[in-house]
């Protein structure tokens, strides 16, 4: 197989699975749809993990499949640009997406979409495949939007549900708000360079630099920055920063295994991956890269409050989520671009494994997600609880951990970076710190330590997964088999190890040269890490020694020990001071009204807008008053030229005749 | 016998579907409607194959009218059967041979009054909008042109909802009224020039206070067919009231006339009237785009919302016309294709729904996934088309319209972007109240599946939607040449040298 052959298998593999299963599932037994896509995505990990060994050594790939469209002197092409980050983040893509494959036989055995789920799973791992192999911003858009309809597909799985067809309606609109901003950043693109294949855009872009439009008037805007804030509107809303974050949590309605893949490991992430590519173009705009860092702050400590009051389980581990993919956009607006590529790897296994291990809590407890009702798992889930342990320490940054590793590095990079907003982009990751340590271990601690409290509880509604019950009194939960624990295990692993790992030729080698460029001089953030590593930390471990005496390390320690004293060892605490500061709670619990604003604003205002110019528009003035007015008008004009109606031809040709000319006259005269 | 065939392929595509429709006439037997039903569809099949060598000999190279033929019709005038068509013409007269074929079989056992007559307009309608897209002389095409709403009136006005009347009045006095200004303009050009050839028009120089009369005589014309806003409201009375399978030929073909004939006749005649007013077609054309798809989010009745979807994406159209650049021209092509496939296939969903349910109305459904999970793929996927989504056909058009209309103006694409979320949103909402949720009643309950006839058809246009979304190349390689020619017929002044008078 040549090379080209093996990059076309890797994202073609899934969609033929995807396209047999879809199509034909329902005739062939049950297994085959987990037994064909599961060969197709392992195959696909499989070519992917040796494509990026391959990479490791040679040099970039960058070719054209097929000829998508010429128009004029533009021409769209589907190509695949393979280099170190595409075939980091296809290892990503297909390993996280291989697990939750595995995952899936068990958690979905019972429900009737069971070919359909893994049908569409794996068109999910197809579409992001084609999103990060892409060579250029058209394909860079198809797998964008492919990926938006997958989600949608998803978060609606369970369709009779109003709150999940809501949830996938509201994620498909916000993020085509979002997708509204790229589509015209790829249209200046190409306006102003001539094609959208990223190596001919990138070597023009620095004589872009100084390049100056006009959009309001005549007031100057630099076309780089107009360019980088459009593609980052993009990226806000496919990664759900903040004011485009509000489908992320609704899209807990889909079933937990795409939450982990689609919502946590991987399709949320597209929008760092997109800016980390695009790197040439936003180091050329330092204003671009204040926006990008004061809005990754902004997502990075107000979601991660929002956790804190969260009492269903896949909520909390989705605001956490939003919270850290604000990391990783200030990484970005710190021109630490390999910082925040590096914290997605990490946080992809760590989050995917806490969205499993949450998945598998919600088994054991019979679909009863909130955290309120459970206690004590550990006892009858132990490997759940030890992941879950695992993925919870790695995410608050434990030294030696992955999360520590990215998270301590994100921080330094807030630190050193000098752009606009840095001072509160610093303070925000450090708070952001202690808010992840406690809402982490505040779930940590009830869901698997203290009393049984199912055991006391009496039975109403709960939200839950398959419309089931929770557990009853006398029941015990049950860890689930096989195909749920080998994939936490597996996951286990690198969230483990990754970053002790990784960090050196990721950060500080030359794992990202010429895939990753920084203007040292203008962002000098990175440039000072990697000093700071050379002179003082040396190794991994020494980073991970240096980290046990920072403020980071304390900040986290010091979360976890409040969330241990407020549920462990006073629970009457938490609930007292929801009293005393209602104002503040009230304001959590309605997600600062961005809901409730769009909803009012932009929902009904459109609606109303809608109505209005349809009833005024179009009911009224066009068809009452000039169509149907027309009508009216003929019909009194007409009494009155009835009576030119004589019914005698002679007068009829006389005034066709006279018309005729006085028509050809005007005409012939001008 | 060949020779004489492919010489004369324009006619026979022409006449080939009018003389089966008359056949099925003649032919037809009320108690055995089955043989009348295989006989259109043969008709339709025979016209749909004949289509077929213009694309397989077209060549891609040449910009100009191919495939040309022709007599002299009436001397006296001068007027001749004058016959050619280039690469914008033969997509569309392609579409339209497509289309009919699929109207043929959607309409199997759905109509059981008058099928002959039915399938005989149809195969009529079809032969003289073939004519409309390939004539060149403008007598000829004004008599196909005002011949095909003959038997789109009979379609709306026989097999009609209960509002038929009024819609079919409305439709007509619309449409009348722009053509006999067209037909002014032609006496004009023909006074002028002493030719109904339409190649002759595009030298004719012209001032521009006579370009501009001919334009806006043209323009009345076209608007209405196309439809622009603000003459666009007998588009949803009229699908309203219209069969499945009239509102598919009207979205589908109809609508592609008035942007046909733009390009055609309007912008090439009079070029520099066409640049005079150009601000204000695109302000039109943005009005329809963001206005109409504001309307279109408060359909209640399903047929309107797709009319009205249909008038925004026509937006795209005229929009792509007149930023007078290659992307945005050759967007505008591509986007009258995907929409012949996707509205077409968005009519016949409701179609579906209508045969089993008598209703049109958003609120008398409600979980129609629950039973009828097959055709709740198919509705997502015509949706998602619909609002655009790469991959489909539904993207191209747009893609490359909102691409060519940035390098005019920043905001012209800004405004129409707002599709991307006004589009999905009444689409997907639609889709949210008829296929999502619990199964909302006894009726929605009882629901079967696609039946075999309507799975073919509504597969076959699903893979077109793919295939021209997913490899477009093909159709733009047909119209690279012809929108190259087309825009440099457009940018060359005719004002005359010298005295304006």
């Amino acid at each position: 197989m040549t090379m080209q052959q093996i990059y076309l298998a890797i994202p073609l593999l899934p969609l033929l699975a995807a396209i047999i299963v879809g199509l034909f599932g329902k005739l062939l037994p049950r297994a085959t749809s987990h037994v064909l896509t599961i060969f197709g995505v392992a195959a696909s990990f499989a070519l992917s993990a040796f494509v990026l060994n391959d990479a490791m050594s040679s040099a970039p790939y960058n070719e054209t499949v097929y000829s998508w469209m010429k128009s004029g002197n533009f021409s769209f092409e589907i190509g695949f640009l393979i280099d170190r980050l595409s075939a980091m983040m296809m290892v990503v893509v297909t390993f996280v997406s291989l697990m939750v494959h595995i995952y899936t036989i068990g958690y979905m055995e019972e429900d009737e979409g069971y070919t359909r789920f893994f049908s569409y799973i794996s068109l999910f791992t197809f579409a992001m495949l084609m999103l990060v192999m892409s060579n250029n911003f058209m394909q860079l858009f198809f797998g964008w939007e492919a990926v938006g309809l997958v989600s949608y597909l998803l978060i609606g799985f369970w369709y009779t549900r109003p709150t999940a067809i809501y949830a996938n309606l509201k994620a498909f609109l916000v993020n085509r708000v979002g997708d509204f901003g790229f589509l015209l950043g790829i249209g200046l693109v190409l306006f102003h360079f001539g094609s959208l294949d990223y190596a001919s855009v990138f070597s023009v872009a620095p004589q872009m630099a100084d390049v100056q439009i006009s959009l309001v008037g005549n007031a100057q805007w630099s076309l780089m920055t107009v360019i980088c804030i459009l593609l980052f509107i993009g990226a806000m809303g496919k990664s759900a920063q903040v004011p485009l974050h509000v489908w992320l949590p609704d899209s807990m309605e889909g079933p937990t295994p795409i939450s982990a893949l689609i919502h946590a490991a991987t399709m949320v992430t597209a929008g760092i991956f997109m800016v980390a590519r695009m790197s040439p173009l936003f180091e050329l705009s330092s204003t671009a890269l204040s926006v990008v860092l004061i809005i990754g702050s902004i997502t990075a400590l107000f979601m991660g409050f929002l956790g804190v009051i969260q009492n269903d389980i896949k909520r909390v581990v989705a605001y956490s989520t939003l919270s850290q993919l604000g990391y990783m956009t200030v990484a970005l607006g710190a021109s630490a671009y390999s910082v925040a590529i590096f914290h997605l790897m990490t946080h992809a296994f760590f989050k995917a494994l806490l969205f499993l291990g949450a998945g598998s809590v919600i088994m054991g407890m019979h679909h009863d997600q909130d955290i309120r009702n459970m206690g004590n798992l550990k006892k009858y889930m132990p490997v759940t609880w030890i992941t879950s342990l695992i993925g919870s320490l790695a995410l608050i940054g434990t030294p030696f951990l992955s999360g520590f590793y990215s998270k301590d590095s994100i921080i330094e990079a807030a630190q050193a970076s000098t752009i606009a907003g840095s001072g509160f982009a610093y303070f925000a990751v450090l708070v952001g710190v202690f808010v992840t340590a406690f809402y982490s271990f505040r779930m940590y601690f009830l869901v698997f330590h203290g009393a049984e409290k199912w055991r006391t509880l009496k039975h109403d509604s709960h939200h839950d997964d398959h419309h089931h019950h929770g557990l009853m009194p006398a029941d015990e939960p049950h860890e689930p088999g096989w195909v749920i624990k080998l994939p936490l295990i597996l996951l286990a692993i690198p969230s483990v190890f990754i970053g002790y790992i990784a960090i050196e030729p990721m950060l500080y080698g030359d794992f990202f040269k010429d895939v990753i460029w920084v203007d040292s001089a203008a962002h000098p953030a990175m440039h000072e890490l990697t000093h700071h590593w050379h002179s003082v930390f040396h190794t991994s471990a020494g980073m991970a020694l240096h980290g046990l005496m920072s403020l980071p390390f304390m900040l986290a320690a010091s979360g976890v020990a409040l969330a241990w004293f407020f549920y462990m060892k006073r629970p009457d605490i938490p609930a007292k001071i929801q009293i005393k500061f209602s104002t503040i709670n009230h304001i959590l619990e309605n997600k600062y009204g961005f809901d409730t604003f769009n909803e009012r604003v932009f929902a009904a205002g459109s609606r109303f807008i809608g109505n209005k110019l349809w009833q005024i528009g179009d009911v009224s003035i066009i068809d009452g008053a000039m169509v149907n007015g027309t009508a009216n008008f003929i019909g009194k004009l007409s009494v009155v030229v009835r009576k030119l109606q004589t019914g005698l031809i002679y007068h009829y040709a006389f005034a066709m005749i006279i018309g005729v000319f006085l028509m050809l006259t005007f005409f012939t005269k001008v | 016998m060949l020779n004489y065939f492919y010489h004369h392929i324009l006619s026979f595509t022409i006449w080939v579907p009018v003389l089966a429709g008359i056949a099925v006439l003649a032919s037809a037997d009320e108690n055995n409607p089955n043989a009348t039903r295989w006989s259109a569809l043969l008709g339709g099949l025979v016209s749909f194959l004949v289509s077929i060598p213009l694309y397989t000999r077209f060549d891609f190279t040449d910009g100009g009218f191919q495939y040309q033929e022709g007599f002299s019709w009436i001397p006296a005038f001068n007027i001749n059967y004058h016959l050619g068509a280039d690469g914008l013409a033969v997509p569309l007269i392609l579409l339209t041979s497509f289309t009919t074929l699929i109207v043929i079989i959607s309409a199997w056992e759905v109509i059981q009054k008058r099928v002959a007559q039915y399938m005989a307009c149809f195969l009529i309608m079809s032969g003289l909008m073939i004519g409309v897209f390939s004539a060149l002389d403008a007598i000829l095409y004004y008599v196909f042109w005002e011949a095909m709403l003959i038997p789109m009136f009979l379609v709306i006005g026989i097999w009609g909802g209960p509002n038929r009347v009024y819609a079919t009045v409305k439709f007509f006095l619309y449409t009348l009224l722009g053509s006999l200004l067209m037909l002014v303009a032609f006496i004009y050009l023909y006074l002028s020039t002493g030719s109904f050839e339409i190649t002759d028009y595009y030298k004719f120089a012209m001032p521009l206070n006579v370009q501009v009369l001919i334009f806006l005589a043209f323009f009345v014309a076209f608007a209405v067919k196309i439809p622009m806003w603000p003459v666009h409201t007998w588009l949803p009375d009229a699908h309203v009231e219209a069969p499945t399978g009239g509102s598919v030929v009207l979205a589908a073909i109809a609508l592609k006339l008035g942007g046909y004939s733009f390009l055609r006749f309007a912008m090439p005649i009079a070029p520099d009237a066409a640049h005079h007013l150009s601000g204000y077609m695109i302000a039109l054309s943005l009005i329809a785009i963001v206005y109409i798809a504001l309307v279109a989010l408060v359909q209640k009745d399903m047929k309107k919302l797709i009319a009205y979807s249909s008038i925004s994406h026509m937006g795209f159209v005229t929009l792509g016309f007149f930023i007078f650049n290659n992307l945005g021209l050759e967007g505008a092509i591509v986007q009258m294709m995907s929409h012949g496939f996707i509205s077409a296939a968005m009519f016949l969903c409701v179609g579906v729904l209508y045969d089993r349910v008598h209703s049109r109305q958003i609120e008398s459904y409600g979980g129609v996934a629950n039973t009828m999970p097959a055709f709740a793929a198919f509705a997502v996927f015509f949706a998602m088309s619909n609002a655009g989504l790469p991959g489909t056909s539904g993207f191209v058009g747009e893609f490359m319209v909102i691409l060519g209309a940035i390098q005019s103006n920043f905001w012209y694409a800004f405004l129409a972007s707002f599709t991307l979320i006004f589009g999905a949103a009444y689409t997907l909402w639609m889709v949210k109240r008829v296929f999502y949720g619990e199964v909302a009643n006894e009726q929605v309950a009882a629901l079967k599946d696609l039946n075999k006839r309507e799975f073919l058809i509504l597969a076959i246009l699903a893979t077109m939607v793919l295939a021209l979304g997913v490899y477009p190349q093909p159709l733009t390689d047909m119209t690279n040449a012809t929108v190259t020619q087309l825009l440099s017929q457009f940018t060359q002044s005719k004002l005359p040298v010298g005295l304006g008078l």
